[in-house]
This record gives structure tokens, C-alpha cells and sequence, in this order.
């Protein structure tokens, strides 16, 4: 594929993830940071998420597996995550965090539960589509095409 | 991977980091120390990050309340403090850096990913100059550094 195949490519997936509600403006943010002194700003950052979150999503199903559930502990692990999917553009992740917080404060294992899943789903889902993204990115530089503008 | 320490970086933006206003940043979470950070180097400041209100407090030189003298004479500009931190919440850091004679003058700024206005007048009367929401954009930072540092284009 030539660097204008792939340059189309990359615009029309971008514009998928926005309008699919996977990434909001907070991504585009992130974007328009990068720069020639700050060439690998945005897979840095989203790589510091993945590595959150993961870490996160661990913790948040040992709790959820005790004996005696802490809520308190659950919902300040959820409220990190919300944080970070938050400040990445990471929307969906973020939206299913917030149902996740009210099922804590209503002390709903069930719904808390269901909503690990939810979180997961999504986080997993803007995992491969973020990946997909950086590695079209990649091969459009690799071909010495210019970038798209964010 | 975590910050054992506070940690610092000024980028290549400008010759003269001398005259580059430093602020410290303070947050818990990771990703956003990262973006915070980019920000203020963005707005030619040098930067240092903390992981939490104790770690402030001893880059500032504040440990237990009794200032180390070698670290005296304010070597931040600014303090830009995250609200919700376990431990220490940027409030009771806040409290701590208005109730130094050494560190008073130093402007605080909050920031929080939630809009709670007896939460945002709380630290307004203890004297936060400023409280913005998360997530941080170029031009809040523009902002904070216009009304809080020396304006520079």
C-alpha cells in the first residue's frame, strides 16, 4: 500500500474511532503536544495507560473475589481508572467507569461485577483499536508519507 | 514503574533554564503526570513531578513541618496539586504549604476531575489561587501561566 493509500486510511480510521465514540477530544490533545522534541509523546502516554490500566483491572477482580468486599478500596481503583481512560481520550472506558462508581457507592456486588465486565470489554476493545492506529501510523512513516494534521 | 522521588526535566525549548519559571506537579496517577508534565514544558517551564503530598512536601523542603534550611528560598514558582490523592489530599497539601511563613507565597493551583463547588470554595478560601478540571488542556496551562507566572509569548 503507498504512503496516500495508507495516509486515507489512517484519516478514515481515526474518524471511525472519534465518531464511534471510542476517543474524544481529550486525544486530539494529546495529538497536538506531539512535536519534533516530543516525537513519541502520544504512544508513550497511551502505553502508560495500558500498563494502569491493566494493573487496575487486575486489582479491582481480587477485590471483587474477597470474602468481605472493600468498596471503598474498589471505587478509588475505579476512580484511577476513570482518571487516566479520561485524560488519554479513552471515552468509552471512561462512560462504563462512571456506572461502575455508582454501583459502588449503592454497594451492589452484582452490579459491580457486571460492570468489571463492561470495563473490561471496552478497555480491551480501545486496546486493539489504539494499537491498530499506531501501527497504521507507523507504516505511513515508514513510507516517508507526512502525517495527518490532527 | 513509579517515581521513588520527585523528578525533574526542562526540555531543550530554551537556552536559559534559569529564567524559565519551575512548578511542581503533583499526582498520583501516572498517565497524568505524564500529560501534566508535557504541558508546563509546552509553556517553557521546567518541571518536577511528585507521586504524592509527602513527596511534595520533602522536595520542598518541608518534612515534618520544620523547613530544611539547604532547600530554603522557594525553588518553585508554582504548585499545580491534584485534589483526590490517597494519603495526603492536594487540600491537606494545600494547608500545609499556606501554613509554611516559607512557602505561602508560593501560588497553588488544584486540579480534580470532579466539579464539586463546596470542594472548589473550600480550597479557594484556604488559598488556592486557582481550580481547574481534569483533564488539562494546552490552554488551561496558557492560562495558569499568564495569570500566575510571567507572562511570556
Amino acid at each position: 500500500m503507498d504512503a496516500l493509500q495508507l495516509r486515507k486510511q489512517l484519516i478514515e480510521y481515526t474518524a471511525e474511532l472519534f465518531s464511534e465514540g471510542f476517543l474524544d477530544e481529550q486525544f486530539t490533545q494529546l495529538q497536538q503536544l506531539q512535536d519534533e522534541t516530543n516525537p513519541n509523546f502520544v504512544v508513550e502516554v497511551v502505553s502508560l495507560f495500558f500498563q494502569d490500566s491493566e494493573r487496575l483491572l487486575n486489582e479491582l477482580a481480587k477485590s471483587l473475589s474477597q470474602q468481605e468486599i472493600d468498596f471503598k478500596k474498589i471505587d478509588a481503583y475505579v476512580h484511577q481508572l476513570k482518571g487516566s481512560s479520561s485524560s488519554v481520550g479513552a471515552h468509552r472506558v471512561q462512560r462504563s467507569c462512571i456506572s461502575f462508581r455508582d454501583f459502588c457507592n449503592a454497594k451492589n456486588i452484582e452490579g459491580c461485577l457486571e460492570c468489571l465486565q463492561k470495563v473490561k470489554q471496552e478497555y480491551s476493545l480501545i486496546k486493539d483499536k489504539l494499537e491498530t492506529f499506531f501501527d497504521l501510523e507507523q507504516r505511513l512513516s515508514a513510507t516517508g508519507g507526512s502525517p495527518p494534521l490532527p | 514503574m513509579s517515581y521513588a522521588s520527585a523528578s525533574s526535566s526542562s526540555g531543550d525549548r530554551t537556552s536559559d533554564h534559569r529564567d524559565l519559571p519551575h512548578v511542581l506537579a503533583v499526582d498520583d496517577n501516572h498517565v497524568d503526570r505524564k500529560i501534566i508534565e508535557t504541558l508546563l514544558l509546552n509553556s517553557s517551564c521546567k518541571v518536577t513531578t511528585a507521586e504524592n503530598g509527602m513527596r511534595a512536601l520533602e522536595y520542598l523542603g518541608l518534612r515534618d513541618g520544620q523547613p530544611n534550611s539547604a532547600t530554603l528560598a522557594s525553588k518553585v514558582n508554582l504548585i499545580i496539586t491534584d485534589y483526590c490523592m490517597p494519603g495526603m489530599t492536594g487540600y491537606e497539601l494545600l494547608k500545609k504549604i499556606k501554613g509554611s511563613s516559607f512557602l505561602k507565597e508560593v501560588p497553588v493551583v488544584i486540579v480534580s476531575s470532579e466539579n464539586v463547588p463546596t470542594r472548589i470554595n473550600k480550597c479557594l478560601e484556604e488559598g488556592a489561587k486557582m481550580f481547574m478540571l481534569k483533564p488539562l488542556k494546552q490552554s488551561d496551562v496558557k492560562k495558569i501561566r499568564c495569570h500566575l507566572l510571567n507572562c511570556r509569548s
